[in-house]
């Protein structure tokens, strides 16, 4: 009779133990059941992606429609190569949108905005969007500002 | 010279210690079981004496340690307007350190002294003993069992712990602070990943598993079978065994968190 009881507890104990795993993983790190949705890929060449990293978000109007895939170093022009990855229902992204490497807020980490244009062609798997935006980093802004302050001073 | 003697003495009974702890291990986990319904049998009353009353102790300290850990994240991060940001700290921190952590130190301390205790007991009344008289290994019918049921309760108490922390922590911060439920829960889960965070955390309560069962069934198999042998042997388990933890810990941190 004793037996029994300490099986049940034995049960309820590693029921507790797996519920308390799956509250972790779906509501703590927001792992969802359907995270395989189907995407394309697009390409990006930026100047200079000052942080961005992979994983990051892709926005349109500020809503999540994509990710980061990889980053490279495209070393015959010099600028970095960023694939993400988009999510299939958003397929009506014209030819001639522009994407820029925004931050949010602050100090908050970077991701891309994708500002959309007027052409009647959209965006393929595999296409490449030509007008970007690189980030903008804050050693440079300073700098500037310094160099026409003292430009401005000589005058 | 003699110093030196010694420490080399010293030196190669601490390789024999460890052979020794090897090669115990080693038996009492391959060696197949007496009958399949007896060795389930033994593991149910092992799970139930080291995880089930081990339950209360890692809830409480779990909610404690959460609901500490937002009130001081709250108070630093309201100084640089990012309050939102604490369900991160705690999610964070509760997942990759502190859950694998405390729950293997407050394990060693509550199940791992008591296995010590027990198995120490049982060879000063020569239970042991009269096993192998009655032709029964003790090493699979006492050591065994004791050995699997830690490694499977400390993971799983790992991952109460964290449920715990983090429902004590989002009880101060969302109930307590006003910080804002939708960006308390949307910046925590934008920043934990499932495999860099929840499973890693997991892998580390695993390691810390084994080194703590083991640490203490093998003191408590070799102890000296007197109520001083006992007492020693009890403290050198939870010694040894949250030392074991904190080593380990920072081994596998570096391994997993440490390329940058």
């Amino acid at each position: 009779m004793r037996s029994k009881r300490a099986e049940l507890l034995v049960g309820c104990f590693i029921v507790l133990g797996l519920a308390a795993f799956v509250y972790l993983a779906v509501q703590v790190s927001g792992l969802g059941f359907s995270s395989q949705k189907d995407t394309y890929q697009i390409v990006a060449r930026f100047d200079d992606i000052g942080g961005l990293s992979e994983r990051a978000k892709v926005t349109i109007a500020g809503v999540t429609v994509g990710s980061v895939d990889s980053i490279s170093y495209d070393k015959d022009l010099y600028m970095a190569k960023v694939t993400m990855n988009i999510e299939s229902d958003v397929k009506n992204i014209p030819d001639d949108s522009s994407i820029a490497i925004l931050t949010s807020g602050l100090l908050g980490e970077k991701y891309l905005g994708i500002s959309i244009g007027a052409e009647d062609r959209m965006l393929q798997n595999g296409d490449e969007i030509h007008d970007t935006q690189s980030a903008l980093v804050l050693e440079n802004l300073i700098s500037q500002f310094l160099f026409n302050k003292t430009s401005g001073s000589d005058k | 010279m003699k110093g030196l003697i010694s420490l080399g003495a010293w030196f190669f009974d601490w390789l024999e210690a460890i052979g020794r702890a090897g090669i115990f291990l080693f038996q009492s986990l391959f060696r197949l079981p007496v009958r399949w319904g007896e060795a389930v049998n033994l593991l149910v009353r092992q799970l139930y004496s080291v995880g089930v009353l081990s339950l209360v102790i890692i809830i409480v300290s779990g909610t404690f340690i959460g609901m500490v850990l937002s009130l001081q994240g709250y108070s630093i991060l309201a100084k640089f307007g990012s309050e939102d940001s604490v369900g991160q700290l705690l999610a964070l921190s509760l997942l990759r350190e502190l859950g694998p952590v405390v729950t293997a130190l407050l394990f060693a301390g509550r199940a791992g002294s008591s296995l010590t205790a027990e198995i120490g007991l049982m060879k000063a009344t020569e239970q042991l003993s009269s096993y192998e008289m009655m032709g029964v290994d003790p090493l699979r019918r006492v050591i065994a069992p004791r050995f699997i049921a830690g490694v499977i309760c400390l993971p799983l108490l790992s991952m109460v712990f964290s449920a715990a922390g983090i429902i004590g922590g989002v009880l101060v911060s969302v109930g307590w602070l006003g910080v804002s439920d939708g960006s308390f829960w949307s910046l925590m889960q934008q920043s934990v990943y499932f495999d860099t965070d929840i499973l890693n955390g997991l892998i580390k309560a695993l390691v810390f598993a084994v080194a703590i069962t083991w640490i203490s069934v093998y003191q408590g198999y070799e102890c000296v079978p007197t109520s001083e042998g006992i007492g020693k042997a009890t403290t050198r388990t939870v010694v040894l065994g949250s030392l074991a933890v904190l080593a380990l810990d920072f081994v596998l941190t570096a391994a997993m968190f440490g390329d940058f």
